[in-house]
């Protein structure tokens, strides 16, 4: 089968052009794209990210490398990632675990975040340490 | 719209080591939030979500909400409104009149709001309003399977409406809304992308009708101790 270039949100990164093969709702990449698009690599101990590494049921490796094929789809499923799709804009979207989500806020360690200014000026939380901050949301609409 | 409350009190607590920082949800990004910023003049950062990265990451479904974080990084008070109450729902839509003791009630409610700042910025870890572990832990929604397929949706709704692709972004605009039909972040967001020269699109019938269905429910869940 043939590649298509897909858009990849992974979390806060997103990739476009990505070539990677549609079966089904199975979306299989080679190892250096996967690499680029979403950090993870296929290691003997399992799938690592950095120092992180999980380990793959060996019973179930075939779902989750063919060739010189991955599938994410699967990596997202063994992750507890929502993963969702448009295919007639050849877009994807992998968001958090819903567990990785709850165990950050529940640490109570106030998560980091970066985002501009109206003067396109970066600010992160964490800049304003040793403050007391009120983290307060508004909307135009 | 809450952004000149915020300088007031930056006015007055900023010395004290206090410091708003503003989220704006809007998905439509510079042109939308910059009329509001221009006017408010924040000397406090007010920053651009487009994504709504911090409604996920603190668990926010609303507007005002807001999380207060103490000096070394903890939060001290989950997610929570932030001096709103529903004394909104009594506004005339045709008029847009406000019945004199729903003004009242909510002059009280976010002045009790400020006056919880004030406290916590004069006493930090001693004031009765910077809460233990447990009682944050105990008030703090979790987010669960569907909140986070939720979001995806949203994200990728978000993106292929970035991309120009309006129609699609509606779908899962609704499908994430379907998901966490609490979040009126989703729903409104959606409502102001989908007719974006309309200023009241976000508070027009649909959003009245959105209200309506709660019935008994609150549209801001009152906070226990403010």
């Amino acid at each position: 089968m043939a590649d298509t270039p897909i858009n990849l949100i992974y979390g806060e990164r997103v990739t476009t052009g990505v070539p990677a093969e549609v079966r089904g709702a199975a979306l299989w990449f080679r190892a250096e794209d996967l690499a680029r698009a979403t950090g993870w690599v296929f290691k003997p101990e399992g799938l690592c990210k950095g120092a992180l590494c999980v380990p793959v049921p060996p019973a179930r490796a075939g779902e989750f490398a063919a060739g010189d094929r991955y599938n994410l789809t699967a990596i997202a499923q063994l992750l507890g990632q929502p993963i969702v799709a448009d295919e007639e804009h050849h877009t994807w979207c992998v968001g958090e675990a819903a567990a990785e989500r709850a165990r950050t806020l529940r640490s109570l360690d106030a998560p980091d975040f970066s985002l501009p200014d109206l003067a396109g000026r970066m600010h992160s939380l964490s800049e304003y340490r040793g403050k007391k901050i009120l983290l307060v949301s508004w909307a135009s609409w | 719209m809450d952004l000149p409350v915020w300088q007031a009190m930056y006015e007055e607590l900023g010395a004290k080591g206090f410091v708003p920082i503003a989220v704006a949800f809007d998905s439509a990004g510079k042109a939308a939030v910059e009329p509001w910023i221009a006017a408010a003049k924040p000397a406090y950062p007010c920053l651009i979500d487009m994504r709504h990265i911090v409604a996920e990451l603190y668990d926010m479904v609303n507007v005002p909400t807001a999380v207060w974080i103490d000096e070394r990084g903890r939060i001290v008070r989950p997610s929570e409104a932030a001096g709103s109450t529903d004394a909104f729902r009594t506004l005339d839509r045709k008029t847009f009149a406000m019945p004199e003791a729903s003004m009242k009630e909510m002059q009280a409610k976010r002045l009790a709001y400020q006056n919880a700042i004030r406290d916590w910025v004069a006493k930090g870890a001693a004031s009765k309003f910077a809460l233990s572990e447990a009682e944050v832990l105990r008030r703090m929604h979790t987010p669960g399977d569907a909140d986070v397929r939720a979001a995806a949706n949203f994200r990728l709704g978000e993106y292929l409406h970035e991309c120009g692709y309006a129609a699609a972004a509606q779908k899962y605009f609704t499908i994430a809304r379907g998901l966490r039909p609490e979040s009126w972040n989703y729903k409104r967001q959606a409502m102001s992308l989908a007719d974006p020269t309309n200023p009241l699109s976000a508070a027009g019938p649909e959003f009245w009708n959105a209200v309506d269905e709660l019935g008994d429910k609150k549209y801001y869940p009152p906070v226990e101790d403010i």
